[in-house]
């Protein structure tokens, strides 16, 4: 198992490198830099041709992707170029934890209720409950998550007063982790909606699958009671292909963050990233975008390793 | 004496949109204690059916009994609650399947799919089923039963896995055991080894078997009794000699002519002309006539009832046979 783990890392790496490099070269073929977004229009020509040489936008493309490699081996992002030289690990390890956290949150609460959902509808399939589960999921995967928590803001917060309509915490007051939980429900709730939904789909099709095989009826007719056979001969079956579809899931949860910490104004990597791209702070994006080629390769990597756990038939 | 098992008029209906498909039909049998009975028919006949109504395991919706009584020490299993039905199930009446490929489950050990029967029905503490999982898997022939109850099925072939089905089936000493087409599955040679320990385990437990085929041979091999069914209905039973002696009805007779046999002129070998009429198109009257090469004016308009014969040690259903319409 550990030398199954060690050589999917290793295997790894390839895509990481391939991954740089594109987006080193498209973020650099975006029209604009840092200088026409961010300086005077009444700066002098030869300050801005000072400023590129400092953080050494002159260079030729390939000579920067070498540099920047070279640096980020040895965990040097460099420094923010917007942010007048601040180290870009610095800001990520900022930002980090709370897009971390929001993930976290998000994902088990999409888990706790979509499996469930999924299961029950699997088991009394084209019930009244399965088409309300089925058209309430659809509605979920369909709704925009920025729609969703502009209504959410604007009713819940705004009309109702119950949430905040955004940040991690109230600002200038202590530490409260009431208030923490408080900020947090709006935004992991939105996050949570498209994938509770796509995750419920999920595990109905497969559990329906599952409870039509063979040793699901040969489990009945043992004398077990049907929950007991649903739970503990079909659950672990069906979960197969969701472990796949979930780790295929998580970088994509860096994606949908970065929308809804935007509606939220939760200060997270998703945020960063946003800002970062639109005043093109090179390091920064290249960082972000190193950080979710990672959790990419970290998802799939989770997703093999826990299929193997999962099927006894996997040869690893 | 009462009987193990017997179903008395038993009709088993899947209630479709469109029509009512009664897959079992008013099926009468009886199992006594030790006996092995093996219920023949073509495929689609509805011995499945028959064999997951005893069991009360019929997908349900659409299946339902909808008729007659199934009395198992004279108990009608019908009437029981889910609950009472789950004490009997893989306790008193195991089943084992056509498929060994697929019918164990692949994400757990060997030991664990005979373990958890024993712990559920036996109230067995883990060790205990365990030592009496290796007991069993001994019993239906594996050497290394020690190391097999920690492995995965996925490596086992068809044969070996059956022998576990048979092993799980077995662990809790059942009164009877239903297998339906154990062996069609597999390959001739591995069948007739499953049949003797299937047979050799009957006789050392006294376990009466329900045997479903549709392979003649193999009834000649292991029964005591015969059952053919045809169309949702019994249409003869007879002590396995009786019948292989002579076969009373047209459609026995017909399935016979379609064993071949080594000192059987190929020329002799007869099968029947068509085939089983799906439940939502049986035909009026009785249900072998339009294959039957005997059929006359009366078979097409009325159903020829289940009559004792030769004394009442046999039964059948055909108008050749005494002529008494059925009532229903
Ligand atoms: N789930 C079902 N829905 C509708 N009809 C069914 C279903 N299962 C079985 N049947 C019908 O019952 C008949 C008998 O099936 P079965 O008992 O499996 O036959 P056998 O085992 O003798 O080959 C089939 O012809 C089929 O039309
Ligand atoms: S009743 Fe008539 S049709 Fe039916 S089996 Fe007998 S002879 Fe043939
Ligand atoms: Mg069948």
């Amino acid at each position: 198992m550990v030398s199954y783990i060690i050589r999917r890392t290793i295997m790894a790496i390839p895509l990481l490198f391939g991954i740089t490099i594109l987006s080193f070269a498209i973020i650099q073929a975006a029209p604009g830099d840092p200088t026409s977004l961010m300086m005077d229009p009444s700066m002098k020509p030869s300050d801005k041709e000072a400023f590129r040489e400092r953080y050494g936008l002159d260079e030729p493309i390939h000579i920067q992707y070498i540099t920047w490699l070279g640096n980020m081996a040895q965990g040097d992002f460099g420094d923010s170029i917007i942010k007048r030289g601040t180290p870009v690990s610095e800001l990520i390890m900022n930002r980090l934890p709370n897009t971390l956290l929001l993930m976290l949150v998000s994902t088990i609460l999409a888990i706790l209720i979509a499996i469930p959902f999924g299961i029950y509808s699997a088991m009394r399939p084209y019930t009244k409950l399965d088409y309300t589960v089925t058209v309430t999921s659809f509605l979920g995967v369909a709704t925009p998550n920025f729609w969703l928590g502009l209504m959410l803001i604007m009713f819940l917060s705004v009309t109702l007063g119950w949430f905040p309509t955004g940040g991690v915490a109230t600002l200038n007051a202590d530490f409260s982790l009431w208030d923490r939980i408080h900020h947090l429900i709006l935004p992991a709730f939105v996050l949570a909606v498209a994938d509770m939904a796509a995750l419920t789909r999920y595990t109905r099709s497969s559990m329906m699958d599952v409870l039509k095989q063979d040793y699901i009826r040969t489990a009945m007719s043992k004398g077990f009671k049907e929950k007991k056979v649903v739970l503990k001969h079909g659950l672990r079956n069906g979960m197969i292909p969701i472990i796949t579809i979930f780790g295929l899931m998580l970088p994509s949860f860096i994606g949908g963050a970065a929308i809804t910490e935007r509606v939220f104004a939760w200060p997270g990597i998703g945020l960063l990233f946003i800002e970062s791209a639109f005043q093109r702070d090179y390091p920064v994006i290249m960082a972000l975008t190193v950080i979710s080629a990672v959790f990419v390769v970290i998802g799939n990597l989770l997703a093999d390793i826990l299929y193997a756990v999962f099927d006894p038939r996997i040869e690893y | 004496m009462t009987a193990l098992l017997e179903l008395k008029n038993l009709k088993t209906h899947f209630m479709k949109k469109k029509a009512n498909i009664p897959a079992v039909d008013g099926v009468d049998l009886t199992i006594q204690k030790g006996e092995t009975v093996a219920l023949v028919g073509e495929s689609g006949s509805g011995k499945s059916i028959t064999s997951l109504s005893i069991m009360r395991l019929i997908p349900s919706p659409p299946g339902k009994i909808v008729d007659g009584q199934i009395l198992f020490n004279g108990q009608d299993l019908v009437t029981l609650t889910d609950d009472q039905m789950c004490k009997i199930r893989g306790n008193d009446i195991s089943m084992i399947f056509q498929e060994p490929m697929t019918s164990l489950n692949p994400v757990l050990t060997i030991g664990e799919q005979i373990i958890e029967v024993l712990m559920y029905h036996q109230k067995l503490n883990k060790s205990q089923a365990r030592t009496k999982a290796v007991e069993m898997l001994e019993l239906v022939g594996f050497s290394r039963a020690k190391a097999l109850v920690d492995e995965y099925p996925h490596r086992l072939s068809g044969g070996m896995r059956q022998r576990v089905m048979i092993a799980i089936a077995m662990s809790c000493n059942p009164k009877l055991l239903i297998a339906d087409e154990p062996t069609t599955a597999l390959d001739v040679t591995i069948q007739a080894q499953i049949l003797d320990l299937m047979k050799d385990l009957s006789k050392k437990y006294d376990t009466s078997i329900l045997l479903i085929t549709h392979d003649l041979g193999v009834v000649s091999e292991v029964a005591d009794k015969v059952v053919v069914m045809y169309c949702g209905q019994v249409v003869e039973e007879a002590m396995v000699e009786d019948l292989f002696d002579e076969p009373l009805h047209p459609y026995t007779i017909g399935l016979m002519g379609s064993i071949p046999s080594l000192d059987d002129d190929l020329d002799r070998l007869q099968s029947i002309e068509g085939n089983v009429p799906p439940p939502e198109h049986f035909p009026q009257g009785c249900r072998f006539a339009p294959r039957c090469p005997h059929a006359f004016d009366k078979c097409r308009s009325a159903l020829p009832a289940l009559m004792d014969v030769e004394g009442g040690s046999r039964k059948v259903r055909c108008f050749l046979h005494g002529d008494k319409e059925a009532t229903s």
